[in-house]
């Protein structure tokens, strides 16, 4: 048999799988299913692509306030001025290509009696299955002095990319020279772990690039953030952490990094030993799910407890609660993870409508952080459920982060592959 | 990619493949755990859906050859290549998991992603291909029973060819006699135009103008 057969035996193999699983079409059932998705980001866009790849049967609406996606992964070499915030920016319709229905309008509530979603908009959507994942809300009332209007026209958060990484990106260019950069991490947990610090080193990069004299100091939190061996590494070679002329600080909270207050005026931070005060300065406040879990009373706390299975709520069946809203330890709250949980939903979903035991879960994140030029560093994980416990188990022996002292060329590709990573997750997401 | 299958006839190879790619996932995967499609799914961010990836540097695994792919993964989980981060990943599955992944990758269909190359040494790569890659990589490295590299990213064709060059990754039999040819043929511009071969049948081979007649890859923006 020649290639050309091979492989055109195999696409035919692989659409006959396809039919043998899509079980019976709707019309044998009667009304199509119906799959309501709530938040337009990784998890609520991989979830509405997989339901329609795995059963095109299904009718699934996609309710997201925005008319785009925007990346907040990546969006930290907008500050170092790498890239553009429209480089971060991907349009819905790619999502519509695959037949999922978007509405652009804010969910307020869901009904679990009537099984329905409402909008601000005043619609009602039905559904047999909802997904929620609508990522992060602040906890505005941990800082003093912080509120979101101070956070939109003064003192940005960013941590939704948008318009105020480019309002941070502007203080930083407007920034004298000799100018000090503050910014504030928060308590986990929160949305994207080694964020903060990645931030901390891209805003080095470009002063280093443009402001040589400037400073950035890390007020945090906590004692302890993700990949720090590999970031204070990276910090020693690009930025002289450690000495005397550094220009990056970290505070830890025992230290007296923890901000309890802020004069806005002056911005200047309050902390347990010592006030600091910033030419520019980003708070990112500790975190909770997002409103509309808290209106759809999806929350315990802070987060969404979840059968980690299938990621129904322990709340409410027949809602989905995925991405960095839901109680997922030991999975931190990245991109990747909400892609790979957004995946174990929709199968559980679909083995549902179908009278099927949802099969068993696995998880993988993977997450790149950009140090400096040349210099990137991941961590990853493979994950199982233990049912026992609820609790979603790093398997023995694998994952970890970036050997510590690698090779430069091996810092340089792990540059090379973060972009790739990106692009891929985008891809996976809506294309 | 270590070795090559030449005790099974094409024809046997290609009813087995068929017949698993038809068999219900959890069939492949055993009695427990999750199934194949649930575990090749977990790689799609950074492979791209299904394993045709988007990303210069992530190769991609679509069409792969069963095999292949099962000991490309072992070599990954036995630390045998550049460390990456597909060694801490490997390290997580069992045989038997990769064995079922395998299946479901060999069984979808190849998407190539039209990609900027150097037509002259895409040139001279042609005949270098011909001349010594060929006999394994077949139909100018259409997946088959070696490691896919028409198509391929030329990011990652770059990385691969410099592990293979600086000794962190082992050569599969046979192929350091012939890219230590290739390189006598050619000298420095060898790799590259061997490279910039495979990366620009990701423009050329919708239209077949590689003569290839596997062309199963379609052009996509």
């Amino acid at each position: 048999m020649t290639e050309m057969k091979r492989r055109t035996f195999l696409r035919a193999a692989g659409g006959a799988a396809a039919l043998g699983t899509l079980g019976f079409p709707a019309l044998v059932l009667g009304a199509a299913r119906r799959v309501v998705v709530v938040g337009g980001g990784v998890g609520g866009c991989t979830a509405a692509k997989y339901l329609r790849k795995l059963d095109p049967s299904l009718a699934v609406t996609l309710i997201d306030p925005q008319a785009a996606y925007t990346s907040c992964f990546m969006s930290n070499e907008v500050l170092s001025g790498e890239r553009t915030l429209e480089s971060l920016t991907f349009g819905y319709d790619r999502l519509r290509a695959h037949g999922v229905q978007l509405v652009q309008d804010w969910a307020v509530g869901i009904d679990p009696d009537k099984q329905q979603v409402i909008t601000q908009g005043g619609n009602r959507f039905d559904y047999d299955a909802c997904v929620v994942s609508p990522g992060v809300d602040f906890k505005w009332e941990a800082i003093a002095g912080y509120d979101a209007q101070i956070a939109n026209e003064r003192i940005p958060h960013a941590w939704f990319a948008g318009p105020q990484t480019l309002l941070l990106r502007n203080q930083l260019q407007a920034m004298p020279e000799g100018g000090h950069v503050v910014i504030v991490a928060p308590l986990n947990p929160f949305k994207c772990p080694p964020g903060p610090y990645e931030r901390a080193s891209q805003i080095a990069m470009y002063c280093q690039h443009h402001k040589p004299r400037a400073k950035v100091t890390i007020l945090d939190a906590k004692d302890a953030f993700s990949k720090q061996g590999l970031y204070m590494e990276g910090w020693r070679k690009l930025y002289g952490y450690g000495t005397d002329n550094s220009l990056i600080e970290w505070v830890s909270a025992a230290a007296g990094g923890a901000v309890e207050e802020l004069d806005p005026d002056t911005r200047t931070l309050v902390g347990l030993v010592e006030d600091f005060q910033g030419d520019v300065v980003n708070i990112i406040p500790p975190q909770k799910a997002g409103k509309i879990a808290f209106a759809a009373d999806l929350v315990e706390g802070d987060w969404c407890p979840v059968d980690k299975g299938t990621f129904e709520s322990s709340r409410h069946p027949g809602i989905y609660v995925l991405g960095d809203a839901s109680s997922a330890e030991k999975m931190p709250k990245s991109a990747y993870a909400a892609n790979s949980q957004a995946k174990v939903a929709v199968a559980a979903i679909i083995a549902r409508f179908r009278n099927q035991e949802p099969g068993d879960p696995t998880f993988v994140n993977t997450c790149y952080s950009i140090v400096g030029e040349d210099f990137g560093i991941s961590v990853a994980a493979v994950y199982s459920l233990d049912s026992d416990t609820n609790t979603i188990e790093p398997i023995p022996g694998s994952g970890g982060v970036s050997p510590t002292n690698a090779s430069p060329e091996i810092r340089e590709r792990e540059v090379s592959y973060a972009h790739s990573w990106f692009k891929n997750v985008i891809n996976d997401m809506m294309e | 990619m270590n070795k090559k299958n030449t005790t099974m006839p094409a024809s046997v190879r290609q009813l087995l493949l068929l017949a698993c790619a038809l068999l219900p996932a959890t069939a492949a995967a055993g009695p427990t755990g999750p199934t194949g499609q649930a575990l090749a799914f977990t790689c799609a961010g950074c492979h791209g859906t299904d394993g045709s990836s988007v990303g210069p540097s992530m190769p991609a695994i679509a069409g792969m050859d069963p095999e292949v792919f099962v000991d490309a993964m072992r070599a990954y989980r036995e630390d045998q290549r550049n460390p990456s981060i597909m060694n801490r990943i490997a390290k997580a599955y069992s045989d038997e998991q990769l064995e079922a992944m395998s299946w479901f990758f060999a069984s979808q269909r190849l998407r190539v992603f039209p990609q900027e190359y150097d037509a002259a040494l895409a040139a001279r790569g042609v005949d270098l291909h011909q001349a010594y890659c060929e006999k394994c990589h077949e139909n100018g490295g259409l997946p088959g029973d070696a490691g896919t590299l028409a198509g391929q990213w030329i990011p990652y064709l770059e990385f691969t060819m410099e592990d293979f060059l600086n000794g962190k990754r082992q050569w599969p039999r046979k192929m350091k006699r012939k890219v230590d040819a290739a390189i006598a043929e050619a000298g420095d511009q060898a790799i590259p135009a061997l490279v910039n071969y495979y990366g620009s049948q990701s423009s050329t081979a919708a239209t077949g103008a590689t003569g290839a007649t596997g062309v199963s890859a379609d052009q996509e923006q």
